[in-house]
Parts: structure tokens; C-alpha cells; sequence
């Protein structure tokens, strides 16, 4: 019963002096896309189909990179489909044109699903998205060593209804720069 | 990459013992035809004061939760006799009742009792079982079960599953974020423990053939790792974690390899058997689709997974050294996760059910299928090791929670959620020990 205390109070220990080390760690890396991410009201109001056509004019330098809005970062897919849609093929370009031009710049390109259907399926869902979007910036002249990716599945929503609007908004690949 | 992104504050490895938490609830949302009536006595106790448990409500609550059974309410029972030599036959006769069960708590060493019990068949008036055990304090609910399990088999000729646990996870949205839980509790729900606990995603548990450890997927490096941990002592061995996915482990029936789903880098999913002592890889996929979600067969030699290299996801078996793979299931455009019954000739799949995600059992000798469940998104199905009764996970109220479904569709409980979203429902073996 001693030693399960004693492991206990490690544990807690563990996890109250870690926490806040681990936050500013994920400050520091600018990996902290669920915190930084608008509440889903507003982002359902910033990408829907309609909402989404920005592929004519905008600016590499600001709408690509490092400084990105969270939706100049989000690649939006069908159900149970891969491919890039026409409307999200500029922003991807833009930037993959961005790492070509900063080698030294990384992203993480976080693929996820919607929550239907069975959890390792999906995560097969998440990477074929992840991959599709890696193959577009590698297209556009980013180094392959510049790109990671991750499938997170269903496991990682960013809205958390049930419904074709929330669905719409899970199917996704993040684009996450690495300082 | 992937070392700068390590989180400490990740995960706690350590086995976190939390004690009885609140007891899962177990409701019978449609009942078998003609549940039997018994009467379960309030065992007798032979020490002072209270007795440490009510050994008789957790025998019949165990019963009552199969749908088989409709022990008498406690106020109905004419007589509390704690022996067979106390039954008068006749007076539960008249109630319908068709079994009574007896006994006896009794303190032996201090922490330790010895608990008897006697069940007899009412209209012959006969002695069916009657048995003495000890138990630690601190194990008397775990030999409570066995009871019920003894009366489960001795009554309907199955072995009973109350003495089993269940492995899932829950996810709970916390003042920082998310929190992922492995836990473990008893497969009436009661008794959780937590054995993971991390900000990242926790997917697949699965039991190892003896029970004595879990498998399961953990994203605490911020990318998908296999993990195999042992249940007594909490430590715990990372066996894969190759480049892209590591996912859906399967243990193999003599517990010696894994079936792994891995993309190795290259976005292609496919399905892997690994050799634990010798860390040999065997690929037994080879399209360029998803495989994934392997499950072995009972004797070892084939393995049975998802794959949707025909256009939607379907089951398919490969034996399980290499070769060429089959397609299993055929009715419907979505047939995903199998997992074999314990008597090999059934899969429990997750099928679309007219645009529901259900839970469904395929009959490999047949080969037709019957939908068990009636949810909008049923998922995660896992046999109880008598085969008899499937868990999975089923949303209500916008929540996770875990449901059971006899095997024949019949009998449906509900097992209200405890903290947060539950998912991924995994029955473990019968206890070894």
C-alpha cells in the first residue's frame, strides 16, 4: 500500500512539474494547433464549400508559411475520398512554393477523418490524405525532408457534433510548421 | 523530427490503481423470451457486524445482466434459509421459482473468508453444485463473480464471463485539453483502473491470449507507436514504432507474434505479422489500398482484416505465413474490423446498415450476415470468450458509451458512460489464475 502511494505522489509529481514545461514546449514549437484553432462556430462559418474559394488572389508570403491562418493551413476532403478538391489546390501549391523557397522551414501535415465508421480504417483515411497533400508541396519543389506526416484518424476532431456540417470539418490535413 | 516533439507531460506509464469508482449501470433494453426465475438468498454471515459484501446481489445482478435469468426481488423471498437443509422446496415452487441458491459468508484468517454456496433444482428438490472457496478480502467481489460463473455453466452449459474484465478508453475534455485513458475495470464495470494516461490519442487495445497484457496504440510521441504493457506490474515495452502508421495490433492465438497495420513511410497501409521474440517482420498485404484491422484466427493460420482494394472497405483472409488473400464478406458497401468468434465460425463486423454503422455477425461457413445492433454508429464489436455476448461502442447524447449484445441480437444492455467519451471495448480471455 506504501509503494502505491509512493508511486502516486511520483506520478503527480511527475505530471505537475512536466505540465508546464510541456506547455511552453509546445509554445516553442508552434505545435499547439488545438489550442491556436478558432472556436468550431467560427470556423464553421469560415469553411463551408461556398466560403472556401480562395484560389484566385492572394499573397505566397502571407496567406503560406509559418504565419498562415488556421485556414489558409486546412485542406478540406470528401467522404471517403483523397483527392485534392480544385479549391484547395492553390493554397497547397502556395505552399509548397514557400518550402521550396525556405528549405530550412518543416511541416508536419496532420491528416485526420470523420468520426464514421471504424477508428483504424479511418486512420488509413487520415494518412492516404496526409500523403496526398505531401505529394502536391514535393510537386512544387519542397524537399521531402522538409515534410512529415501523421494520420490521427478520427481521434483528433476539431468539431465534435454529429453532423454532415461537423463531418465536413474533420476530414482534413493540417498543415503545421515546425519553427 | 520526431525527437524534438517528444512530450514528457505526455503520458504516465505507471499502473494508476483508482479504486471503485461508480459502478457501470446495466440496463436490458429488450429481454430473451423467458428469462428463468431463480432466488438468490442473501448469503448467511458468520462474523460480527456487517458483512464485508453482499455476495447474493452480486451473483444476481450478474445473472439478471444476461437476459437469461429474473432472480426474485429481495422483498419477494418467503424464506432466507443459508443451507440446504433449511429449503422447504415447496413454498418456492408455488413462486415459480426453478433454482434457489444458498450459502454463506464465513471470516477465516483475518483479511481472509471462505465463501460457500449450494444450488439446487427446485422441483426435484436436488443438490445441482455446491462449492467452498477462499477469498482475500480484497478479491471477494472477483470470487463473487466466480460464483455466478459456476451457476451460469452448471445452469445453462455455457461457461459464464463475470469474472472477466474489459479494456477500453475513454477520452475526457480537461481544463488543458483532452485526456486519453486506457483503463481496465471488471466486466460488470466496476473496479476501474487506469493503466495509461496521456494528452495524445489512445487507440486498439487488445488482450494478449493469457491476459496478463494489453496492447494498444499510443500517439504520446505525437505520431502512432505500439505499446505492449503489463497488467500486475505496469511496465511496458514500445514494439513498434516505425516510420507512419503503427496500428491495430492483434495478438496471435499461442501469444508469440503481432499482426501489425504499418504504412512504414510510404502512406500505404498494410497488414504485418511480428515476430515478438525475434522481431521478424512478415508482410502478408500487398496492394496499394488500405489493409488493416487484422484478426487471427482460433487455430492461428489465417488472419482476417480490412480492405478496401475493391472500392469500399471489406474482410478479407490471408493465411496467416503469406499468400493470397480472399474476400470474406460481400453484403453491403462497408464491412470493416472483424473479429472471430470464439468458436471460429462467425466474425462480428462493423457493417453499414442502410446508412448506420452497425454491428453485425458474419457466418464464414454460410456466409450470410445478420445485423445485431440498432444504432447510427455502432463500432468497436469484441466477443465475451464464451462467445455468447459481443461488446461495443455506441454514441447517446452526443457521447461515447459502451454497449452488450447477445450473440443471437436478442438481449441489449446499455452500459451508461462513466467520465467522458468511452471507446474501443475490449473483453479480455477467461482468467488463468
Amino acid at each position: 500500500m506504501r509503494s502505491m502511494s509512493l508511486i502516486l505522489v511520483l506520478v503527480a509529481a511527475v505530471l505537475a512539474g512536466c505540465a508546464g514545461k510541456g506547455a511552453k514546449e509546445q509554445d516553442d514549437l508552434g505545435y499547439g494547433t488545438y489550442e491556436g484553432q478558432p472556436a468550431p462556430g467560427a470556423q464553421a462559418g469560415g469553411v463551408s464549400e461556398a466560403g472556401a474559394g480562395q484560389g484566385a488572389a492572394f499573397d505566397d508570403s502571407a496567406a503560406a508559411g509559418p504565419r498562415a491562418s488556421v485556414r489558409n493551413r486546412t485542406v478540406y476532403f470528401d467522404f471517403d475520398r483523397d483527392e485534392i478538391k480544385a479549391e484547395f489546390r492553390e493554397i497547397v501549391a502556395a505552399h509548397g512554393r514557400y518550402l521550396a523557397a525556405n528549405p530550412g522551414t518543416r511541416v508536419r501535415l496532420e491528416g485526420h477523418a470523420d468520426e464514421r465508421g471504424s477508428r483504424e480504417y479511418n486512420i488509413g483515411l487520415g494518412e492516404r490524405r496526409a500523403q496526398a497533400v505531401r505529394q502536391a508541396l514535393l510537386l512544387q519543389g519542397a524537399g521531402a525532408s522538409q515534410l512529415a506526416t501523421v494520420s490521427y484518424g478520427e481521434e483528433r476532431p476539431a468539431v465534435t457534433s454529429s453532423d454532415e456540417e461537423s463531418w465536413a470539418l474533420n476530414r482534413r490535413v493540417e498543415i503545421v510548421y515546425a519553427p | 523530427m520526431h525527437k524534438r516533439m517528444r512530450p514528457l507531460w505526455a503520458l504516465i506509464g505507471a499502473l494508476v490503481a483508482c479504486g471503485a469508482q461508480a459502478e457501470l449501470r446495466i440496463e436490458i433494453s429488450r429481454g430473451a423470451e423467458r428469462p428463468m426465475p431463480v432466488a438468490i438468498v442473501p448469503f448467511g454471515w458468520d462474523g460480527p457486524g456487517a458483512p464485508p459484501l453482499d455476495v447474493a446481489a452480486v451473483v444476481a445482478r450478474d445473472l439478471a445482466g444476461t437476459g437469461r435469468f429474473e432472480p426474485l426481488p429481495e422483498r419477494d423471498l418467503v424464506q432466507r434459509p443459508t443451507g440446504g437443509a433449511d429449503i422447504d422446496f415447496q413454498d418456492w415452487k408455488t413462486l415459480g421459482v426453478e433454482a434457489v441458491v444458498v450459502g454463506r459468508l464465513r471470516p477465516a484468517a483475518p483479511g481472509e473468508f471462505t465463501i460457500q454456496f449450494q444450488l439446487f433444482d427446485v422441483l426435484r428438490g436436488e443438490q445441482l453444485l455446491g462449492y467452498r472457496l477462499p477469498s482475500a478480502q480484497a478479491a471477494l467481489r472477483l470470487s463473487s463473480h466466480r460464483v455466478a460463473d459456476m451457476i451460469y455453466e452448471k445452469l445453462t452449459g455455457v461457461p459464464g464471463i463475470f469474472a472477466t474484465r474489459i479494456a477500453y478508453v475513454t477520452a475526457a475534455r480537461g481544463a488543458r485539453g483532452e485526456q486519453y485513458r486506457l483503463v481496465i475495470a471488471d466486466a460488470d464495470g466496476a473496479n476501474e483502473q487506469v493503466m495509461v494516461e496521456s494528452r495524445e490519442p489512445i487507440m486498439s487495445p487488445a488482450w494478449s491470449p493469457d491476459g496478463r497484457k494489453l496492447a494498444y496504440v499510443s500517439f504520446e510521441n505525437k505520431h502512432a507507436e505500439v505499446y505492449v504493457q503489463t497488467l500486475r506490474s505496469g511496465a511496458r515495452q514500445k514494439v513498434s514504432a516505425r516510420p507512419g502508421v503503427n496500428g491495430a495490433p492483434a495478438w496471435s492465438p499461442d501469444g508469440r507474434r503481432l499482426a501489425l497495420t504499418l504504412s512504414r513511410g510510404e502512406g500505404n497501409l498494410d497488414v504485418y505479422t511480428l515476430d515478438l521474440a525475434s522481431q521478424a517482420l512478415t508482410r502478408l498485404t500487398e496492394p496499394r489500398s488500405i489493409d488493416t484491422e487484422a484478426a487471427w484466427s482460433r487455430d492461428g493460420g489465417t488472419v482476417y482484416f480490412t480492405s478496401d482494394r475493391a472500392g469500399g472497405p471489406q474482410v478479407y483472409r490471408v493465411p496467416a505465413g503469406g499468400g493470397s488473400a480472399q474476400r470474406v464478406t460481400f453484403e453491403g458497401g462497408y464491412n470493416a474490423r472483424p473479429r472471430v468468434a470464439p468458436d471460429g465460425k462467425r466474425l462480428a463486423v462493423v457493417t453499414n446498415d442502410r446508412g448506420n454503422y452497425r454491428i453485425a455477425l458474419v457466418d464464414l461457413e454460410r456466409g450470410f450476415s445478420q445485423v445485431l445492433t440498432e444504432g447510427r454508429q455502432d463500432e468497436s464489436p469484441s466477443f465475451a470468450p464464451n462467445g455468447e455476448t459481443l461488446i461495443y461502442a455506441t454514441r447517446e447524447g452526443g457521447r461515447g458509451v459502451l454497449a452488450t449484445v447477445s450473440a443471437d441480437g436478442r438481449v441489449r444492455q446499455r452500459i451508461p458512460a462513466m467520465e467522458g467519451d468511452v471507446r474501443e471495448p475490449a473483453w479480455s480471455p477467461f482468467r488463468t489464475n
